[in-house]
């Protein structure tokens, strides 16, 4: 039956001669590169190298122009106290364009429920905590929502986004009347939500809550998504996801699972945010969505999927927040703080597609 | 031959798409330890007939048997979880990942004790032993990282990866499409002769190919598709490979039935 259990080269005729060949062709080997070769292969394997280089700079460069002041323990905690809810909707928006995808709801989804939090606890008299609750499973629900048209409706993310953004933005306007809850109001029936408004002092640095949570967040998404096989179909789902339907991975599970967690993450946001803010407007953070994914693509985190660690968005995040306050205490007009910041997102995107290019 | 239970029998197996019948009362039989290529015209179904057996597309008509029993598979992954591993031309591997990450892809191990159930903890060092040694054992390694991405890789690396976690999972049996198609000659070679490895192990491999040199190089049985269905199976040691193509053309009236 089995005419060929010799394991040597046999073949064809014409194949004779590969036995004088280099036999090397199908094995692993090492090649050598040139030092901008081994540089790129670098960056490749950690695409975080590129924002922690950027921020470290930064922060030298706006420490000599800005001087004291920019260095000082306050104005770095106050740093970190600005970027915190812009940070945590870059880690839902991480989530999501690790996925291949883009989420232009996020600041919607967030914004949205904390107007529930505060419409339930402040005006309906429903305990702080439960609202709280109502609210998370709403970000879940809300991110559930894109989540579903996405992979069952097959609809493109940009688009579906684009079409949930409107959605609860009219929503939430419904929901507030388009009227901020005072602060008053918040701290007279539901202090709760205020919660991570709150802050503690180390030596001159102030640390607010909020901070703390961003941190908190990133660390475990990243957990989840560098240690656990979720995590590993996360990102191979973002690289292929037909080959990742192939080889097993239940993908609309798995992208439903990730647009209900970037969800819940916006309502944690949403949360920390009535701390930070100390009202909830409806009008706040409206370019949220655009802010959250500027960071991510400074961060590293290519848009075409499967690539980055989501880290990078905290250090994009920070970057941006760097540039911010060293640029204002340089005495640069805010104009000028724009024009900076897109000048970042087009060289992000530019080392990531030059990065991407490495093929060996 | 006959007191041998095949690994695979399917018999009357019939899918349509409308007006279409993408496979019209086929049969199929995969014998154990041996290389079944399985050859065709664009068009005849061969691709139909494999994907009828490992769950891609559920026949409409037919029975498919697996080492006697008989299966009804409602997508690859049931297969799968059967023992049975599918190479895909286009090699369903993911290229930003490592190396170990793509032969775990959807079965990854989790560490022992309360970091693996609670917190759902990889043990990353298993799995990338397990890696080591299943590529070791293929002859693929002279490796500098387990951790590579596999777009780091040639094209015939990433193939010996596919092969290799295709060999690793598989109990009963492996369907390989077209492994050869996107290959030069060397790194060709060297995809034969792992299929030829594999093949010493016991396990018995469904074969794809358009590549008749590289057919009748490793096939123990030819199965020869026409227009839905099967036409004949015949020995690569009896027949040349014009015939193989008269057959599958039409060309030629096929070899009586049950002669292999």
């Amino acid at each position: 039956m089995s005419n060929t259990t010799t394991t040597g080269p046999k073949g064809q005729d014409f194949e004779q001669t590969l036995d004088q060949s280099d036999t090397k062709v199908a094995s692993f080997e090492v090649r050598h590169q040139s030092p901008l070769e081994r540089i790129r292969h670098v960056l490749h394997n950690n695409p975080t190298l590129v924002p922690v280089i950027v921020l470290v700079m930064s922060l030298f460069a706006f420490g000599l122009i800005a001087g004291g002041k920019f260095f000082s323990a306050f104005n770095l905690s106050l740093i970190l106290q600005q970027v915190s809810i812009i940070g945590i909707l870059a880690a839902a928006q991480s989530l999501i364009i690790i996925t291949a995808g883009i989420d232009l709801s996020v600041a919607a989804i967030m914004v949205l429920m904390s107007v529930v939090m505060g419409n339930l606890a402040v005006f309906a008299g429903v305990p702080s905590g439960f609202a709280i609750i109502v609210g998370l499973a709403g970000g879940v629900g809300a991110g559930m929502m894109n989540g579903w048209l996405i992979t069952k409706v097959k609809l493109p993310p940009f688009i579906t986004t684009l079409g949930t953004w409107s959605i609860f933005y009219a929503l939430l306007l419904w929901l507030s009347g388009a009227q901020s809850i005072r602060g008053q109001d918040i701290d007279a029936n539901a202090p709760l939500l205020k919660l991570f408004g709150a802050s503690f002092n180390i030596g001159g640095a102030r640390i607010t809550l909020s901070a703390l949570l961003m941190i908190v967040v990133f660390v475990v998404l990243w957990y989840m998504l560098n240690k656990t096989a979720w995590g590993r179909h996360v990102y191979a789902i973002g690289d292929d996801k037909e080959a990742a339907d192939m080889s097993g991975i239940r993908t609309d599970r798995t992208l439903l699972s990730v647009y209900g967690l970037s969800g819940f993450v916006c309502a944690l946001a949403g949360w920390a945010s009535i701390g930070r803010v100390g009202s909830i407007s409806p009008q706040s953070f409206y370019e949220g969505n655009l802010d959250s994914i500027t960071a991510v693509v400074i961060g590293g985190i290519s848009l075409f999927g499967g690539r980055g660690s989501i880290m990078g968005a905290l250090f994009g995040a920070l970057i941006v927040g760097v540039f911010r306050s060293g640029l204002r205490l340089s005495g640069v007009d805010v104009l000028w703080q724009v024009f900076a910041i897109g000048w970042l997102i087009i060289i992000a995107v530019a080392i990531d597609q030059w990065i991407r290019r490495v093929s060996a | 031959m006959e007191n041998v239970t095949p690994v695979v029998q399917a018999r009357g197996i019939v899918k349509r798409y409308g007006h279409v019948t993408a496979i019209d009362h086929s049969d199929f039989e995969l014998r154990p330890g041996e290389v079944l290529a399985v050859i065709g015209d664009n068009g005849a179904g061969k691709s139909s007939i494999v994907k009828a057996i490992c769950g891609a597309t559920v026949p409409d008509e037919g029975e498919i048997l697996i080492e006697g029993k008989p299966v009804k598979f409602n997508s690859p992954i049931e297969a799968r979880e059967m023992g049975i591993e599918i190479v895909y031309q286009n090699l369903a591997l993911s290229p930003a990942l490592s190396i170990a990450d793509n032969m775990f892809t959807g079965r990854e191990i989790r560490k022992q004790g309360w970091q693996g159930k609670y917190l759902r903890m990889l043990d990353k060092p298993a799995m990338e032993k397990f890696a080591r040694d299943k590529l070791t054992e293929l002859g693929l390694m002279t490796v500098q990282s387990i951790k590579q991405p596999v777009e780091t890789l040639s094209g015939g690396q990433r193939q010996g990866v596919a092969v290799a976690r295709a060999a690793a999972f598989a109990t009963k049996f492996i369907i390989m499409d077209e492994p050869t198609a996107a290959l030069g000659v060397k790194e060709s070679r060297k995809v034969l002769e792992l299929i030829q490895d594999v093949r010493a192990r016991g396990i018995p491999i469904i074969l794809i190919s358009h590549n008749m040199p590289h057919v009748f190089e490793v096939a123990d049985r030819i199965h020869i598709h026409r227009l839905g269905k099967r036409l004949c199976t015949i020995n690569p040691k009896d027949y040349t490979m014009s015939d193989a193509v008269a057959f599958m053309t039409g060309a030629k009236e096929p070899p009586a039935q049950d002669t292999v």
